[in-house]
């Protein structure tokens, strides 16, 4: 393959999104559907009361600045091309992500732009995986928006603003996929922070806004603290006579990982599993997480759940590799162990009294990071296949569940479990497809999170004691967590209902998900070498 | 440059920069803290041009104009006009009368710690720093290493104002403190990350300054009050 070839396979993933992202904006701007840009009116007797420190007395001038945005009203039902062409993107990503598999035969790598992207088995697995759940997400989204269009609440320009801000947000984590640079892949990971905060407040309600302040605050703070650590990583580097163009390399930094200071790297590794742990869900700084999860519209929480919390963690098995040759493994094993032990039992116990399904869904996916975690704590080759395994299965199934929990609260108008019963009466299809998804998050065969749990737990009990009784606390604690997301979903399902007649053809989308994951957990297939390899790029070196 | 006039202007500089996040946890005035803020965005710039200066790098100095520009004049200008525009509808909507007053917006009436307190706390915050901060000093002391401990409490002090702080712009601010402590953090340990890196770090800091001013105007528009003890509407 030419260089020329190998920069477009990894350019595009990221770029085409993006360029997408534009070709929405460019379109909404064309067609006059753009509101007028929301400034902020600036009284002149106002700027000088405050040039004097105090504001007392009316100003007459003063008028309450309008902050909203006017509503443009959707023209005369017609047919949303525009809603289906955001499928480009997808997949253009698992195209080139196919192709890059096919490329690497053997486990090796290829680069562009003089190292600043590469594409190694990791970075094609994840961008199969973020593809296969922008796929889904996407595909969902045209029911989604149709339901909105029906209820009154979406706009013209809301659903454009909301095809932009998605197509930006699948193009900044497919850069953090494939940027070797750290310094990048940290800008693109804040970079979703940015672009996801006006989806979360989507709805401009107090609880959405609240989610989405509490959502920019807790994550920006807290990845900012990665950003420390990579600095003082980079300065260890410098100190360890590495240049400053590949001081934040990933290849050259994980050759040159002994020679550097072990007591800065430690304090550098700790920031950054603290900041890339607040984006991937993980305890102390994972306060963001339901709030988000719940207010966002349900394709965007399919996306957040289903990647952008593997994409963080994938940032974090990174700098794994370089702390474990820098420090050796106990350092991050214990680190890693212990926050996923307490995200774990923090989630079971939220579970446990939770009344809001689409809460149910974030808490569980804090509950199934928590083991990707673990897994990586124990870190042998079987563990790691395992967790990157979790990953995807994870992926597509929370995705399914999340995309199916936006069509019930459509149908019914709350996310209280207490309200929706007789689901499985009233739209059967929707029913079976939400409760398969909770099956295969439950980690039953044949869905791929049953192969994936079983590897995370032998591989557990194999490392030794310390690590064996970590694996049996977290089992237990999956336990509590199974039971109350089954009795939950039980409660959602059966009792009587009025059956509606429903059109199944919407729902592919979900089908997809739940088959490609239980083929997963069936035959990984093909797949199966690329996640050896995977799981190889990440061993010690 | 001499050595000893670049040692004395960088601890002064550093002095400065370090002095600005404690008196914007002493002042309540949204105004002057945001005003402070921008002041210590000079420090900053301060920094990185002695630094440039002293290595004879002209990258350096660039970057340290952009960092000036930004951090000095760009970002507190974003926040004192949604300030302004604050005590201006406040003043407008309710005649002055209302149960908000136009001052108590642009005040940080009720912090969760008082300022005794709070200063208190900065000089444990930097004595932590410091004591976090002994083996990045030790592996290579210079006198731009040695001043490593004052980017680190920077940003303890601002992680600590985004925490006790109520107002939706001090929280703005005490991010912002937060990431001004880590920059001087990359200037100080190894003059700065590379441009690339800096330049989207600058992006995105800018980016998610606009998300945060929209989103002020938001909870405002919602809540009535920029008071984000008020937001309470989601829990467990």
């Amino acid at each position: 393959m030419t260089p020329a070839t190998t920069a477009l396979l990894l350019t595009a993933p990221a770029a085409v999104p993006l360029v997408m992202s534009a070709a929405y904006g460019l379109t909404a701007f064309v067609r006059h559907e753009v509101p007028q840009p929301q400034l902020v009116e600036k009284p002149r007797l106002a700027k000088k009361a405050v040039a004097v420190g105090v504001a007392t007395g009316p100003s007459p001038t003063g008028k309450a600045a309008d902050a909203g945005e006017p509503l443009v009203e959707s023209p005369a039902p017609r047919r949303h091309t525009a809603d289906w062409a955001a499928l480009a993107s997808p997949a253009v990503i698992l195209t080139c992500a196919a192709l890059l598999a096919a490329d690497r035969v053997g486990g090796g790598s290829v680069s562009a732009y003089s190292g600043l992207l590469r594409a190694d088995a990791l970075t094609v697995w994840m961008l199969l995986v973020v593809g296969a759940v922008a796929l889904i997400a996407c595909a969902s989204a045209p029911a989604h928006l149709a339901g909105e269009r029906a209820a009154g609440s979406a706009t013209a320009w809301t659903v454009w603003r909301y095809h932009m801000l998605v197509q930006a947000f699948l193009g900044t984590m497919c850069l953090a996929v494939v940027s070797a640079n750290l310094g990048v892949l940290w800008v693109a990971i804040e970079a979703t922070t940015v672009v996801t905060a006006f989806l979360v407040g989507h709805r401009r309600t107090r609880t959405s806004v609240e989610a989405a302040w509490k959502y920019v605050v807790i994550c920006s703070a807290g990845i900012a603290l990665a950003f420390l650590g990579t600095v003082l990583l980079y300065y260890a580097a410098r100190q360890a006579g590495i240049a400053e163009a590949w001081a934040l390399d990933w290849p050259t930094l994980l050759a040159r990982a002994d020679r550097l200071d072990p007591a800065v790297t430690r304090l550098g590794i700790t920031l950054v599993v603290l900041g890339y742990g607040a984006k991937a869900g993980l305890v102390p700084l994972h306060a963001w997480l339901p709030d988000a999860h719940s207010q966002a519209p349900a394709p965007v929480s399919a996306l957040m759940s289903g990647v952008l919390l593997s994409v963080a963690f994938a940032a974090i098995l990174r700098y794994r590799v370089i702390a474990d040759a820098a420090l050796g493994p106990d350092f991050t094993r214990v680190l890693l162990a212990g926050i996923a032990l307490l995200t774990l039992a923090l989630a079971a116990g939220l579970l446990l009294a939770q009344r809001d399904y689409k809460r149910m869904l974030a808490y569980s996916s804090m509950e199934h990071m928590s083991l990707v975690a673990l897994a990586t704590a124990i870190g042998s080759p079987l563990a790691l296949a395992a967790a990157l395994l979790h990953i995807a299965g994870h992926g597509l199934a929370k995705a399914t569940a999340f995309c199916g929990s936006g069509q019930i609260l459509q149908l019914r108008g709350t996310s209280r479990i207490g309200r929706v019963r007789g689901l499985l009466t009233q739209s059967p299809w929707l029913g079976a497809l939400f409760g398969l998804a909770v099956v295969a998050l439950l980690g039953f065969p044949p869905f791929s999170l049953f192969a994936s749990e079983l590897g995370i737990a032998r591989a557990g009990f194999a490392a030794g004691a310390g690590l064996g009784w970590a694996t049996a606390t977290a089992l237990a604690l999956v336990l509590i967590a199974f039971a109350a997301l089954a009795t939950r979903t039980a409660r959602m399902l059966l009792g009587p209902g009025e059956p509606t007649g429903e059109n199944p053809s919407a729902l592919w989308p979900l089908t997809l998900g739940l088959v490609a994951c239980a083929a997963l957990g069936i035959a990984v297939g093909p797949l199966g070498d690329l996640l050896t390899q995977a799981a190889a790029v990440l061993e010690r070196p | 440059m001499s050595e000893g006039l670049f040692t004395q202007l960088l601890d002064l500089a550093c002095g400065a920069f370090l002095l600005a996040a404690v008196v914007v946890l002493w002042r309540r005035e949204l105004a002057a803290i945001v005003r402070i803020f921008a002041l210590q965005g000079v420090a900053l710039a301060v920094i990185a041009l002695v630094l440039g200066l002293h290595e004879d790098r002209w990258g350096l100095i660039v970057v340290a104009v952009g960092i000036g520009a930004l951090r000095a004049g760009l970002l507190p200008y974003l926040i004192r006009r949604a300030l302004r525009a604050f005590v201006a509808e406040q003043n407008g909507g309710d005649g002055g009368l209302g149960r908000h007053g136009g001052s108590e917006e642009a005040r940080e009436t009720q912090p969760l710690v008082n300022v005794a307190a709070s200063l208190l706390t900065a000089a444990a915050l930097t004595l932590l720093a410091y004591a976090v901060a002994s083996p990045l000093v030790e592996l290579d002391p210079t006198p731009a290493t040695r001043a490593l401990p004052v980017g680190l409490a920077v940003v303890l002090i601002g992680f600590f104002v985004l925490v006790t702080r109520r107002r939706a712009l001090a929280q703005v601010v005490g991010f912002l403190l937060l990431d001004n402590g880590i920059t001087a953090t990359a200037f100080l340990a190894a003059s700065g990350v590379p441009l690339i890196v800096e330049l989207g770090v600058s992006f995105d800091v800018l980016l998610a300054v606009l998300v945060l001013q929209v989103l002020t105007l938001r909870v405002r528009e919602a809540f009535g009050t920029t008071d984000i003890d008020d937001l309470r509407e989601l829990h467990d």
